[in-house]
Parts: structure tokens; sequence; C-alpha cells
């Protein structure tokens, strides 16, 4: 994109009031505004996190697909899927309005530099784990993804308007499919618990650490990148999932949760926060398989992606010439 | 062959959500030529009946005012308040205006 250029360039200081009366005034800051240096790669660091999580959050549930068990489960885990695909490039178009490439994104992904949610380093045993996924998974990911909506960065707030909008249906067919599971036998309703019982914890890291250990988040909440802390978030959804699992009739693993009636809300018990940092750091059950799968996938692709920009170059060319010939 | 490993250039995607509409800026996509580009853009973003048309533009192709929101360019239309139904008093007498 090149630009009219304007003929003085602002001083600084003008330039730093302009932004932060923007968003004092919970305006939207877009990808060619000046914006302090922070404040960019704070977002390229939470964006990119974002997107790495969608497109590596697609090898738990797709490692069922071909042994879903029934065409419908299939069709409708092939566009759960789907869909986790096209939120990781909807966000990845947003990292590239400020300024990072493709490229980079996918390198610092392979290398570790930038991070993706823990919850995708657990493996999936069954396929319960199709369901709680997108119950808990998704339901936290809902959390936390619909405050975000309003986030000041214009392009950001953009991505998970579309993104909230798809969630839903991951949430419900999850829930829908331990529905089903738990009117079935015995042994179904104990795979549903067992499968609750691993992921319960984790959904609740999805979260992020405690406030008091979670030092960047006063500073995104003043940029309004962030519209609510860690634990407010965890807990709003651990008092919307109670009732749910109630219904459901499985158990939630913390003999500590319970309602509070002075706080009008649930006390609950401390996510395992040695667990979380082993498995941030890259040794949770699957880190390695994740992203050597990533690493096997963008290399395996190599020769599709060469392909195809030598045959756009190709028809340029041969388009440029048949032209010249009509003329 | 450096040129050929070089990343796909970035595409704009506008979408005409239905007949009457028009087509709206919805994101950006990597593709090798326009036409995989269209093509992408339908499994992007129009999974939902979202789309009857597709446009695509490469960002690069695309010129644009500077980013600046009180850029003088647009100061002209600041001050004319006379282009506005509302600059013009009508007794509440006269019917249908
Ligand atoms: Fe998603
Ligand atoms: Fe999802």
């Amino acid at each position: 994109m090149s630009t009219v250029t304007p003929e003085a360039a602002p001083d600084a200081e003008a330039l730093q009031a302009q932004f932060d009366d923007v968003i004092a005034r919970n305006e939207r800051i877009e990808p060619r505004d000046w914006m302090p240096d922070g404040y960019r790669a704070t977002l390229v660091r939470q964006i990119a996190q974002h997107a790495h999580s969608e497109i590596i959050g697609m090898q738990p549930e797709g490692n069922w697909i071909t042994r879903a068990p029934s065409l419908r489960r299939k069709a409708i885990l092939l566009a759960k899927v789907q869909d986790e695909a096209g939120h990781g490039l909807y966000l990845y178009s947003a990292t590239e309005t400020l300024g990072t490439s493709r490229d980079e994104l996918t390198e610092k992904l392979l290398s570790g530099a930038q991070k993706y949610s823990s919850i995708f380093n657990y493996p999936t045993l069954s396929y319960a784990d199709v369901g709680t996924i997108g119950w808990l998974v998704d339901g936290a990911a809902i959390c936390n993804q619909v405050p975000l909506c309003r986030t000041s960065y214009g392009p950001y707030g953009r991505a998970m308007i579309r993104i909230c909008k798809e969630e839903s249906f991951h949430q419900r067919q999850g829930y829908e499919l331990l529905m089903t599971m738990m009117q079935g036998t015995d042994a179904q309703r104990e795979m549903v618990q067992e499968s609750v019982d691993r992921f319960w914890w984790p959904a609740l890291m999805m979260f992020g650490p405690p406030d008091a250990d979670s030092p960047n988040t006063a500073r995104s909440m003043a940029w309004g990148i962030k519209r609510n802390t860690n634990d407010d978030l965890r807990q709003r959804f651990v008092d919307m999932t109670v009732p749910q699992a109630q219904v459901l009739g499985v158990t939630l693993p913390d003999p500590q949760l319970r309602w509070n009636e002075e706080r009008g809300a649930h006390d609950f018990g401390e996510p395992d926060w040695e667990e979380f940092m082993r498995v941030v750091k890259g040794n949770g059950p699957c880190n390695a398989q994740r992203v050597a799968h990533r690493r096997r996938a963008w290399e395996d692709g190599a020769w599709v992606r060469e392909a195809a920009t030598a045959y756009a170059a190709r028809s340029a060319v041969l388009g440029a010439s048949r032209e010249g010939e009509e003329r | 062959m450096s040129e050929i490993r070089a990343e796909w250039p970035l595409y704009e995607v506008f979408v005409r959500g239905k007949r009457g509409l028009n087509h709206v800026h919805v994101g950006s996509l990597h593709a090798a030529d326009p036409e995989t580009a269209v093509r992408n853009a339908r499994d992007v973003y129009t999974r939902r009946n979202e789309g009857v048309s597709i446009w695509v533009v490469r960002s690069a192709d695309i010129t644009a005012s500077s980013p600046d929101e009180k850029d003088p360019m647009f100061a002209p239309s600041g001050d004319k308040v006379y282009r506005h139904p509302t600059f013009y008093e009508i007794p509440d007498t006269v019917p249908h205006m």
C-alpha cells in the first residue's frame, strides 16, 4: 500500500498525545496510525500467540477425524477444524498489519520464539475429548475472546468479532456430543467423566497465570488491548460452567469448588501453576510432537507453494504476450 | 531459486454480503495469483453464506490517503455545514420535507 505523503511530519509528543487521545475516547487504533513501540510489540506477541494457538489447535481434534463414530460427527469435526484454520488466518492477517511478515510468524512458531496456548500440548485420548474440547476449551476461549471484540486495535477486534460468531457452534457441538454420550452406556459416561477430569485444570490455565504473577496485565489494560484480568475471566468461566456440568451430569474434579453466597460466585481451587510453567516452557506431554507436526506440514507443502508461484509467474508472462498479440 | 521461495503476495479481500450491498473489506490473505486468491478467499471469508461476490486486489496496488485523522485533506468538508439538510430552517407546518 502506498500513501499520499503529508507535508510535515508531526513531532513525537504530538503523536503520543494523539494516540493517548484515541485510547481515552475508546476509539480504535488503525494500522497506519502512529503507536508506541511497546504497544506494537505487545500486540504482535499477543495476536501471534493467538493465531498460532488456532493453527496448532487443529491437531488434537484433527487426530480423530479419520475415526469419527459417524458421518454426521465427521462432517461436524471437519467443519470445526476448518474453522480453526480460518481463525488462524484472520489473526495472521491482523498481525501482518503491524508490519510482520507471514513467513516470519511461521518461523517464530517453529523455532519456539513465539508461543501458543498450553492447552494444545495435552493429548486427545478418546472421542469424548472432542466433546470436552468443544465444551471446555472453546468455552474458555469464548470467555477470553468476547471482551477482545472491543480491543483497542481495530484489525484485532474485527478478527475477534468474526471468530466469536463461529465459536458458538464449536462449543455447542461439543456439549451436544457429550450429552449424547451421557445418554449412552456406563462405559460411555465413564469416558466423558475421565475426559472432563483431564481437561478441567488445563482449561482453567488457559486464562494465564494469576493476576499477581501477570506483570503486563495493567499496561495491556491501560492500552485497551486487554479488557479484563486473567482472574476475572477465570472466575466468569467457572461460574458459567458449573451449571452446565450439572445438566450434563458430570463432576468437575475440584473438591474446593462450591458456591459462595457472600461473593455471589463460586470458590474454586488453585490450578497447578508449576505444571503450567512446565508446559509453557516446552515440557508438556505433546509440545515436541505438535511443533514437529507443524514443521512437517510446512516443509512437505513447500513444493506446492513453489509450484503455485512458478505457475503464477508463467501465466503472467503468457498473459502479457497474448495481450501483445491482440494489439 | 530465491524468487520461487519468496512469500506469496498479499491480497485485500472485499465481499458483497448480498445483492444490493457494496463490497466491504473483510481482511487479507496470501496467494500466488489472483485466481487462487479468490478461491482461498471463499474458504477463509465465506464459509457461512457471508457473500455472493468477492473482489481481491493486491495490497501493494492500493493508494491511500495519509493515516492521520486530522489530515488537512478532509478539512474542506468540515466547514460546509450548508451541505447538510439540518442547516435549513423550515417551519413545522410544511409537510413532507
Ligand atoms: Fe478458534
Ligand atoms: Fe473454536
